[in-house]
């Protein structure tokens, strides 16, 4: 497709530096991520006739946040009362007060204004008969702080991430936006100062790099639930803007909240979105007994997702799981009728027939809770700039580069997000990245040289795997899925520390094991093999991270639940953790004064 | 369990070939896709296909299964007789084994200008449509652009640069149908003459296919009701 402004073939204006012969393409704004994140970036600059380039490992809309399901929250108020404070109350104890406040506040304010748009972008939301937008209840969702249930999601059907991810993919071929599809970015590139000048990437079908110049990169790719065997997450989710940021030097965020999915189709990992218990659906255990009303009495099978997962992984833990391994629970769905599950969860309908032979109109479905959403990332601020501790200043932005999304850590959800606010998430603040970098651009009009050493380590990185090898070396696919073994294993909805210390051992091993893998196949043509291998790399870095961040915190909260050390320690955890590869953790301080309202000070999150 | 495999490789092969594996006791409820990724992981590491959600939403992984174009992801192997003959997508040109070169798909697809067209100035809040209306799009927007309709289409086959195929034509219609849009006339008078959308016969092979059970054949059907409403 033709690019809106013009992308200089490049050599004209870095000629001086030497640097390998390699073909360059030059654009104002880079976006690394066609999921919804780096889409609505990239819409925001198109129409501000930045140009953009956005790289994609694969077509834009096989992106993961086509799979999201459930919705998108907002206090729109037309289902029940409701209204942004609300929402900010429930996000900031949902976050189990990890959440930095002014980027909740950010967020929640910003809300409708997002759906409104997505709708005039074209997304077919559900209808209520008055002909404004359906929501329907989702978890940890309350009226008037802590009150009764909130019905604050908007919903296209089960099929909201698909309706979004394609509108906005649609929008911008309207906008003749500069796509590189099925590209993959292998590192940042920057200069001496520290400033964030592009990336490198090659042509998946031809294996061919390409040098990508620009005055601001934004990573939005998303989640990396590929670290786990059993996830709801696509094949793609590995966690490579993650790894991209730890080997620039960039440390990550909270990396130790994993969102365990209380309803994944037990052993398959297919997601159950939380809008089937939002619609009426239930969890039994092997007595038939409704479990959640002894866990959360008042929210019961909406509360948090943190709180459902660890009811269920108990329930299981103490006997009470169905099957004949008693290794999970049900969800009931079938009491809601055929036509409400019809027309409100088709998707997930297709999903059990096809995958477990069950229709969920007729019986229940068998679910366990399953790895799904990374709340750690690349930590930024609330104008999507990353940011990193610098001598005494905690959150110091590093000089043209951004995240947004899944991959990023603004951090809105803290120690567990609420259903329906990741797509949330990734709307307002890949808006808010966007219009940042418009400012950044206009005061930054030139480009700048990237630094050769930068360079060549990413080619480095590439070529490793075009050397035919001697054959020796452990294969990459097997590297892979031990460490998938050992993170779930090691590092899953309850945690202590014998178990975490064995899992850093493993994951270190893992580590140098893989300095001496390799790959068979050195085809340039669409070598998927060494895509597997980068990616490993990437999920490497974000396995560290995880599970040093999660062995270091002696507390439980939100998602990291310790056996060892049960309770939340506010004074000495309430902090975000920070690692990087070289100097391992740190630490720093929540945000915890919002923008305009008074804060929410931490209290016992009961639902 | 067996399969026979297309295989190419430009940067090796002359020409392509078909290769077999064989899986020893695959898993109960295996799919095709997880049969694939094991041959990968364990047999031959360079077989390449695209597949990203394994879960039949993103449209990555459709190809010819005994014949038959699906999504490897949604298609139980129980279900298939053996050996299990898979092939790229017909009709379009092979990168690699089952991986086809998708632009003039995408072409096709850009050319019906598959956007929301509203010239009047946009409400601070949604625009309305009332459930009814928006029943009208169930069917047409759920269209994952797996490519498994257009590359099973005879018409496609033989004009693929001229007649739009039925994936493009279903998003022609997804848009045409919606309450909101402004540019019906200007996406009918698009569609006119007789290649665009009247190469398609109705011979009903999309419908066959698609994964996700949509109906190309009616939507087309229904674009040229409109087109013959216009006329007179
Ligand atoms: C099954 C499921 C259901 C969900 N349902 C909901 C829901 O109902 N509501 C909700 O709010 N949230 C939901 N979520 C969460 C939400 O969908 C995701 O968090 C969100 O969509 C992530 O969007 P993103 O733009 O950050 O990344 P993604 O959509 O994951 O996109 C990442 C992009 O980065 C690109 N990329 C990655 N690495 C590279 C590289 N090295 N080079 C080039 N490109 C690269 C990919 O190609 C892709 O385009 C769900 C998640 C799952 C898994
Ligand atoms: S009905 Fe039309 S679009 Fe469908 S296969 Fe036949 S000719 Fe092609
Ligand atoms: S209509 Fe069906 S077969 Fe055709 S591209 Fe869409 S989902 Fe695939
Ligand atoms: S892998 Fe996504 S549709 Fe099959």
């Amino acid at each position: 497709m033709e690019c809106k402004t013009t992308a200089v073939v490049s050599g004209d204006v870095n000629d001086s530096i030497d640097m390998p012969d390699l073909p360059r393409r030059q654009f104002d704004a880079l976006i690394i991520g066609a999921g919804g994140g780096g889409l609505r970036a990239a819409l925001q600059l198109a129409n501000a006739d930045a140009s953009v380039a956005v790289v994609s490992k694969v077509f834009p809309t096989r992106s993961h946040t086509v799979a999201a399901q459930g919705g998108m929250n907002a206090a729109l108020a037309n289902v029940l009362p409701d209204n942004w404070h609300w929402h900010m109350f429930d996000t900031v104890k949902g976050s189990d007060y990890l959440g930095d406040q002014d980027a909740i506040e950010y967020m929640c304010r910003a809300a409708p204004t997002a759906v409104y748009e997505l709708e005039h972008f074209g997304v077919p939301f559900s209808r209520l008969d008055n002909g404004s937008i359906y929501q329907r209840p989702f978890g940890g969702q309350s009226q008037n702080f802590g009150g009764d249930q909130a019905a604050r999601t908007c919903a296209a059907a089960d099929r909201t991430g698909h309706a979004i991810l394609h509108s906005l993919y649609q929008q911008n071929i309207r906008a003749k936006t500069h796509f590189f599809d099925e590209y993959f970015a292998v590192d940042l590139l920057k200069d001496d100062q520290g400033y964030i000048l592009g990336a490198l990437a090659f042509n998946i079908h031809n294996g061919e790099p390409v040098i990508i110049e620009a005055k601001t990169t934004l990573l939005a790719t998303g989640g990396a639930g590929q670290l786990f065997r059993t996830t709801t997450n696509a094949l793609i989710n590995t966690g490579d803007g993650m790894g991209m940021a730890l080997r620039a030097g960039v440390p990550l965020q909270d990396m130790e909240f994993f969102q365990f999915h209380p309803t994944g189709i037990a052993g398959r990992g297919m997601l159950i979105t939380e809008g089937a218990r939002g619609e009426g659906g239930y969890l039994v255990n092997a007595d038939g007994e409704r479990l959640m009303e002894r866990y959360a009495p008042k929210a019961k099978d909406l509360a948090s997702r943190d709180v459902v997962s660890r009811a269920i992984a108990t329930e299981v833990r103490e006997g009470r799981g169905c099957g004949p391994n008693k290794d999970h629970v049900m969800l009931k769905l079938d009491h809601l009728g055929e036509d409400v599950i019809q027309k409100r969860l088709p998707g997930i309908r297709q999903t059990c027939i096809t995958f477990v032979g069950i229709d969920p109109a007729v019986a229940p479905v068998p679910i366990f809770p399953t790895a799904h959403y990374t709340m750690g990332g690349i930590p930024t601020n609330r104008d999507g700039q990353v940011v990193m501790p610098v001598k005494d200043t905690p959150e110091e932005p590093v000089p043209g580069l951004y995240a947004a999304g899944e991959c990023a850590c603004v951090s809105v959800h803290g120690a567990n997000r609420l259903g329906g606010n990741s797509l949330l998430d990734i709307l307002v603040f890949g808006r808010a990245a966007a219009n940042h970098i418009i400012d950044y651009l206009s005061e930054n009009r030139y480009h700048r040289p990237i630094d050769s050493d930068s360079l060549e380590s990413a080619v480095n990185r590439m070529q490793r795997w075009d050397r035919k090898g001697d054959g020796e070396g452990e294969s990459v696919s097997g590297l892979r899925d031990e460490l998938k073994m050992v993170m779930e294993n090691h590092c899953s909805v309850f945690r202590n520390d014998e178990v975490l210390a064995e899992g850093v051992a493993k994951v270190e091993q893992i580590v140098e094991r893989f300095k001496h893998a390799r790959i068979d196949d050195h085809s340039a043509v669409f070598n998927t093999a060494r895509v597997e291998a980068l990616e490993l790399e990437n999920l490497l870095g974000v396995a560290l991270a995880t599970i040093h961040s999660a062995r270091a915190r002696q507390e439980s909260r939100g998602a990291h639940s310790r056996t060892d050390y049960t309770e939340r320690d506010d004074i000495n955890w309430m902090r975000h953790s920070l690692y990087s590869l070289d100097t391992g953790l740190d630490y720093k301080p929540v945000r915890t004064k919002p923008i305009s309202v008074d804060s929410f000070p931490p209290k016992a999150r009961v639902y | 369990m067996k399969f026979r495999i297309y295989r190419y490789n430009p940067d090796a092969d002359k020409k392509p070939y078909m290769q077999d594996f064989e899986l020893a006791d695959p898993e109960p409820g295996m799919m095709l896709l997880a049969a694939l990724l094991k041959i990968k992981d364990t047999i031959d590491e360079s077989l390449s296909f695209r597949r990203s959600c394994g879960e039949g939403v993103c449209g990555s992984d459709g190809m010819n299964i005994n014949g038959i174009n699906g999504l490897a992801c949604v298609t139980p192997l129980a279900s298939l007789k053996q050996p299990i003959e898979i092939r790229p997508l017909p009709g379009l040109p092979v990168v690699r084994d089952l991986i086809v070169d998708m632009d003039q798909f995408w072409q096709n697809y850009r050319d019906v200008k598959p956007y929301l067209i509203v010239n009047d100035p946009m409400p601070e809040v949604e625009l309305p449509q009332t459930p009814q209306q928006r029943e009208q799009l169930d069917g047409l927007y759920e269209c994952i652009l797996c490519a498994c309709c257009s590359t099973q289409c005879p018409s496609f086959w033989w004009n693929p640069d001229k007649y739009l195929g039925p994936a493009a034509l279903l998003q022609a219609s997804r848009f045409i149908e919606d309450s909101r849009d402004q540019a019906t006339e200007e996406r009918l008078a698009a569609l006119e003459g007789p290649f665009k959308l009247f190469r398609c016969h109705s011979i009903m092979n999309c419908v066959q296919v698609c994964p996700k059970g949509l109906n190309p054949t009616r939507a087309i059907n229904n674009i040229k009701k409109m087109m013959v409403k216009r006329s007179l």
